[in-house]
């Protein structure tokens, strides 16, 4: 300012205080109710809006919506699809008491292993299935295996389910994630070193059940129950419509709980480390010089630390209490650490704006500091920084899922989109839903966000509308 | 600058060491494989890990070593003697490094001696420690000259015990036993095993490329005194990483030749008709509750109520999902030896009583006891590992629903979980031990009071006395029975709850053969290994 | 503006004090012990270990005897990897860290640039939107997710035409970089493209452009000599923070890619409390990114010489 030295101070006067001077900036329409006309008339604005809105009802509304507990397991319907909902029997299960059959004759060497006879079914629910076989002359042992399809020759097998402990041992069971559909189970018979190339095969399609010590645990048999054998009941299992994960949680349920947790992190996190990065970097880059060049250092420091390590010590610093889900250490740490990038880009535009003319304008009329940058400076910014607000809200859930991923997230029960994710893509193989469905509302939601981002963009820049 | 500089030549020369790695090769008899991680150290003064143990069972030979089916048999030692105070061991003469000088006792004895030595600072010390003054030379306290090992002659060792023990022999099998060149270590100094030209080899196999965190290669040792067993002719190891689903990827692609399962890959290589194998760990997975007199889990009770509700297949078959991890309720797994066959054929465990009507009666118990109505939470300390927050997130709900108990689960980094099981922050933990050695009392002095690993701090005299009389007699048949008495008092008392015994599987090239698993202190084993092409 | 950067270069080694400082006391109050593990140690072997790597002394002790072995450039060994020195670990594995970073980078800007003029150019037609479409399915995804759903469709398309594209993991040739570099660069990519087409808008209508085109000079110089340059600005700012970014958050690229770089290092470290690494690498990206910084604010003042860097 070293141009103004010798013109003589008095000469100047505030304008602010006479509203009839204040043309110039009035004719920028009230800010409000302009950006409110602007965005009725966008369809990506009212979209993305609704959208938002609907997502907002439902983290909040959660189990109003869809009253499962998103923390039930019901193990037997894990990683399924869309499923209605179904009875299914209850059974007891018991520690499986192998069937021996011990024949002196039998345990005779036999110069070839022949295949088993007389496959018999004892047991066909999907708690566990059992079967029997009458005994291979010279057999050892046998190796049972499972298949999905019916094995055409020996190498069709794959790897075996399990093999016989006990000697003359002529029963198996099993119970390995078994569904209601059709199974193929081969027997074949060893002499303690080699496999015979024969085998038996027998197919099988469980009946639906439940474990009558996990239909107790989850409340749907009385804890008094003990026999199910005389009296056969059924009891009803719920509906999925979006399916079950790994542990049998229903979907729909996690996925409502994940939005409460995703978005209050995103939106919170994001607002409050945007808010503190615009005002640290328009305070730097308006006070200039000495105060500029350290606010910037810090900013810099602050980037330049170990985002996990400071992650971790932040969540330990903040302990988890019992009961809760870990979320408020995330928030926090996430404003503490994330904000230096919004500072440094709101810094290097304040540092451009400020050499614009109108702001020595603003000055040469009087205008304090404080009005020119709500006045001017941030107005003029607001493109930039809701492009970094669209921005920030997925990158604070893409850091939860990140912290999910190598298991410093949110705490069981509680559950978030990324945390989904995160199982998702473990079972992204053999159940996509589980990864498809998390990731869609990711999607969405970012989506959402960005179109809002630009929508309100375009509404505030007067210039384009006129 | 050299950072850019090595920058520049990655940019110029990164297409000239292009090759395309084949899972098998047939003809050159050589394998590709991944590691998990990077091998921590390949000092067999401090290796303590698995990965580290996978290759130093290859380039490496003790004085006894296990063959395919974890049977002891002859290493470098031809011939050896096991006495109550001691034992003896003769070596073979044809044995040799891999610059050509024979292996010979005072290899041994200045390894054991290193291993010992304070300055050393090695964890696996302690696997020393029954021979004759070995803890008192690790505390500092007597010089390494005054153990109780000595060379007689290039070709002889002789061994004073402290106390008897009848598994020395297993012991020698193991790493931290591994001979070590003296002339060699000393004029490396602390570089000594940092690169694979830092190294003397004595085992089946050599490290000739080791760029870290990328590329390991093992070739066949031609002075190995047994080459003419081994067929494998090179061990490729190009890829670590500890993603499952990644070495999955590279397997399908045929850049490996086996690649570990878990729950979704193995339902993926099913679905593809992938040959796979089983192996056994040997290990034992366990709930270990924290017996500290402020916590609610000491109180037996409320541990019987959790065992009551827990059941076992239910775990093995819908949480973890893979054939072959066997529920169990013993603290001793089917690999461990009885008398003459399998300690669990000859002394079966009795399953615990189990039922809803039961652990409602225990919890009651256990209420009435502690004067409380409400549960508070209880702390479940679990692993970061995907397998390990599944279980962890069962086991919470089970107590949640079974017992109307809120349990919060406690995942930390690693060192965390450590430092907390080690201090006794938890009520239960998630835990799970690997035998070091082919005898019982590798489990079964867990649960002794001055073990450190009894993390619970189960403090039982009765044990105590059991594990001292164990240890104090070579009789088999009398220290089964002692072992099947702690079998016994575990599953009344319940200090830890056994859950499963592991087992891994393996998709598998099917042109490649013979490949086994150590149970003690190893992983896979590609000593036995070869490829041949399958008939068309 | 030699004297510029001279001063920077002090208050960066100033701001490196800091960091280390910081990290250094931030992580000895992290509870654990980087000795510890599975196996439980007897007192005796525990303490052997803390006499070796110096943890027996007490802490301002192992500060200031740290502050003096970082002055010789030396950061001792790891404690994981018990025989290798954390320079030899940051010598080896950086430059992959780093020739990654490097390729996502001209990925990410190259296309950033190019996307963003291309959809600033046809704002608000189709042309337009469909890029806006991309970039925003691009960073709707977390990179975990990204990546295992590259590798799974690579997969597949190796599979149908029963030859190897592209490998999906390892690490040695050309074609292993493409696949990571292209996931790692992609969420910055589209990231940039934003920025970009914001900035275009942005200065579309400011008052020089107008003036530029009232002089009758033609749309393709107007573009390249003053619209793209003063757009570029907001792209510039954030390219300094991005290559740190890139090149320490490469981690779970690193991982699922089985790519031997630094940043799988780096969190394996801070998982394993592995005190030397976690100093050492923190010190090393600490330098790196203040050096990036000052870089970007160098060609900060070259693009735009309104700002007066070297006042």
């Amino acid at each position: 300012m070293n141009t103004q030295s010798n013109i003589p101070a008095e000469l100047f006067e505030p304008a602010v205080a006479r509203p009839t001077l204040d043309v110039a900036v009035a004719s920028a329409l009230p800010f409000w109710p302009a950006l409110r006309r602007q965005l009725r008339s966008d369809a990506r604005a009212i979209v993305s809006l609704l959208v938002i809105f609907i997502l907002v009802i439902a983290a909040v509304a959660g189990r109003g919506l869809w009253p499962l507990d998103p923390a039930q397991q019901i193990l037997g319907s894990a990683a399924q699809g869309s499923m209605r909902a179904q009875r299914a029997l209850v059974v007891r299960t018991t520690i499986d008491e192998p069937i021996i059959e011990l024949s002196p004759a039998a345990l005779l060497p036999a110069p070839q292993l022949a295949s088993p006879q007389h496959l018999q079914v004892l047991e066909a629910t999907t708690e566990r299935v059992k079967f029997r076989w009458k005994l291979v002359a010279g057999a050892h042992s046998y190796r049972i295996y499972r298949n999905t399809h019916a094995p055409r020759d020996h190498a069709d097998l794959g790897l075996p389910l399990g093999f016989t402990t006990a000697r003359g041992q002529v029963s198996f069971s099993d119970g390995l994630l078994l569904r209601p559909r059709d199974y193929f189970y081969s027997v074949v018979a060893s002499d303690g070193a080699d496999e015979a190339k024969t085998f038996a095969t027998l197919t099988i399609t469980p009946q639906p059940a439940i474990g009558l010590l996990e239909a107790q645990l989850q409340g749907l048999v009385a804890a008094d129950v003990h026999d199910v054998t005389s009296a056969p009941q059924t009891v009803l299992l719920p509906a999925h419509p979006l399916g079950t994960d790994h542990l049998g949680r229903d979907l729909l349920a996690r996925l409502l709980q994940g939005a409460r947790v995703s978005l209050f992190i995103a939106i919170s996190a994001a607002l409050l480390y945007v808010a503190l990065g615009l005002v640290y970097g328009a305070v730097a880059g308006f006070a200039g010089g000495a105060i500029d060049h350290w606010m910037m250092r810090i900013a810099d420091f602050v980037i330049a630390l170990p985002f996990l390590l400071f992650m971790i010590l932040l969540r330990i610093a903040f302990g988890i209490a019992p009961g809760e889900s870990g979320v408020m250490p995330l928030v926090i740490a996430l404003v503490l650490l994330s904000w230096p990038s919004t500072a440094r880009l709101v810094r290097g535009q304040v540092l451009q704006l400020r050499e614009e003319p109108y702001i020595s304008a603003a000055q040469l009329a009087g205008a304090g500091n404080l009005y020119i940058i709500f006045r001017h400076l941030l107005p003029n910014m607001l493109g930039v920084i809701l492009v970094t607000l669209a921005f920030a809200i997925p990158n604070a859930i893409f850091t939860e899922a990140f912290l999910s991923f190598i298991g410093m997230g949110v705490t069981p029960p509680a559950t978030s989109w990324g945390a989904m994710s995160s199982d998702g893509v473990q079972n992204l193989l053999i159940h996509p839903t589980e990864l498809i469905w998390p990731a869609l509302c990711i999607s969405v939601t970012v989506l959402a966000f960005n179109l809002l981002g630009d929508a309100l963009r375009d509404a505030l820049d007067m210039k384009v509308q006129r | 600058m050299s950072a850019v500089f090595r920058i520049l030549l990655l940019c110029l020369f990164f297409n000239l060491s292009a090759f395309a790695a084949d899972g098998v090769d047939v003809a050159g008899q050589r394998i590709s494989i991944a590691l998990k991680s990077e091998p921590p150290t390949l000092n067999s003064l401090q290796a303590s890990d698995v990965v580290s143990s996978f290759i130093l069972n290859h380039v490496m030979e003790g004085l006894l070593q296990y063959n395919m089916r974890n049977e002891l048999v002859a290493g470098v030692a031809e011939r050896w003697q096991l006495r109550e105070d001691g034992a003896t061991f003769w070596l073979r003469r044809n044995a040799l490094w891999s610059d050509g000088k024979p292996v010979t006792a005072r290899d041994f004895v200045f390894a054991w001696r290193q291993v010992l030595i304070p300055a050393t600072a090695s964890r696996y010390a302690f696997i020393l420690f029954p021979i004759k003054n070995a803890e008192r030379v690790n505390r500092g306290e007597l010089p390494a000259d005054q153990l109780g090992v000595k060379a007689i002659g290039d070709y002889q060792i002789d061994v004073q015990f402290e106390r008897p023990c009848p598994y020395f022999l297993g012991l020698t099998a193991f790493a931290t036993y591994n001979p070590l060149r003296e002339d060699f270590v000393l004029a490396r100094g602390g570089s000594y095993a940092a690169d694979a030209k830092d190294m003397l080899f004595n085992g089946p196999f050599l490290l000739t490329r080791w760029d870290h965190g990328a590329h390991l290669t093992l070739q066949k040792n031609k002075k190995y005194w047994n080459a003419a067993a081994i067929r494998l002719q090179e061990i490729d190891i190009p890829y670590i990483t500890a993603d499952a689903s990644a070495v999955f990827n590279l397997f399908q692609e045929g850049s490996i030749a086996m690649a570990q399962l878990d729950t979704a890959t193995l339902q993926e290589a099913s679905a593809r008709g992938a040959p796979m194998q089983l192996f056994d760990t040997g290990a034992l997975y366990f709930l270990e509750f924290n017996l500290q007199p402020n916590r609610m889990t000491a109180n037996v009770h409320l541990r019987r109520a959790i065992q009551a509700i827990f059941a076992q297949e239910q775990l093995t078959d819908k949480v973890i999902g893979m054939p072959g991890n066997l529920p169990t309720f013993s603290l001793f797994p089917r690999s461990v030896k009885g008398i003459n066959g399998n300690f669990r054929d000859e002394f079966p465990p009795t399953p615990p009583p189990r039922g809803m009507a039961i652990a409602k009666q225990e919890l009651a118990l256990a209420q009435s006891e502690l004067g409380i109505k409400q549960w508070p939470p209880l702390v479940l300390l679990a692993s970061v590992s995907a397998t390990g927050k599944r279980q962890a997130e069962y086991f919470q709900q089970l107590l949640q629903t079974g017992l109307n108990i809120p349990v919060r689960i406690d995942n930390q980094i690693f060192k965390l979980t450590i430092e907390k099981m080690n201090r006794g922050d938890f009520d239960i933990a998630m835990a799970g031990w690997l035998p070091d050695f082919d005898d019982a009392i590798t489990f079964g002095d867990l649960l002794a009071s001055w073990n450190e690993n009894n993390r619970g701090r189960y403090n039982s005299p009765r044990y105590d006395a059991l594990v001292n009389a164990a240890n104090a007699t070579g009789d088999q048949s009398k220290r089964m029975l002692y072992f099947s008495e702690m079998q016994k008092m575990l599953i009344d008392d319940v200090p830890i709850l056994p859950t499963f015994e592991s087992t891994e599987i393996y998709a598998i090239n099917p042109e490649l053969h013979g490949v086994s698993r150590a149970l003690f202190g190893g992983d896979l084993d590609f000593r036995h290994a070869y490829v041949e092409a399958l008939a068309k | 503006m030699w004297r510029y950067i001279l001063r920077r270069l002090l208050s960066g080694v100033v701001t490196i004090w800091f960091i280390a400082t910081a990290t250094f006391f931030a992580m000895h109050f992290v509870p654990g012990d980087p000795l510890s593990s599975e196996r439980a140690m007897s007192p005796e072997i525990r303490k052997n270990l803390q006499i070796k790597y110096g943890l027996d002394q007490p802490l301002a002790h192992q500060y200031i005897l740290f502050l003096r072995n970082m002055l010789h450039g030396d950061f001792g060994i790891s404690f994981t990897q018990q025989n290798r020195r954390v320079n030899d670990i940051i010598r080896e594995h950086f430059p992959v860290s780093a020739l990654l970073g490097i390729v996502s980078l001209i990925i990410a800007t190259v296309g950033a640039v190019l996307w963003g003029a291309v959809s600033a150019h046809y704002r608000r037609r189709w042309p337009d939107s469909a890029i806006m479409l991309l970039v925003i399915v691009a960073v709707s995804l977390p990179g975990f997710v990204t990546a295992a759903l590259v590798q799974w469709l690579v997969l597949a398309l190796n599979r149908q035409w029963g030859f190897t594209v592209l490998p999906v993991a390892g690490w040695g040739t050309w074609k292993h970089l493409l696949l990571p570099a292209w996931v790692l660069g992609l969420s910055t990519m589209a990231y940039m493209t934003r920025l970009m087409r914001a900035s275009l808008l942005e200065v579309a209508h400011a008052d020089y452009l107008r003036t530029a085109r009232a002089k009758g000079l033609s749309a393709h110089r107007i573009f390249f000599r003053h619209q793209l340059r003063n757009a570029l600005l907001p792209v510039i700012t954030v390219l300094g923070p991005a290559i740190a970014a890139i090149t320490t958050g490469g981690f779970v690229v690193e991982l699922m890619f089985a790519i031997p770089g630094l940043g799988r290092y780096f969190v394996e470290a801070v998982q394993q409390l592995d005190y030397t690494v976690i100093m050492g690498t923190t010190v090393f990206y600490g330098a790196f990114l203040v050096l990036m910084v000052l870089l970007v604010d160098i060609i900060y003042g070259v693009v735009d010489p309104r700002i007066r860097v070297a006042r």
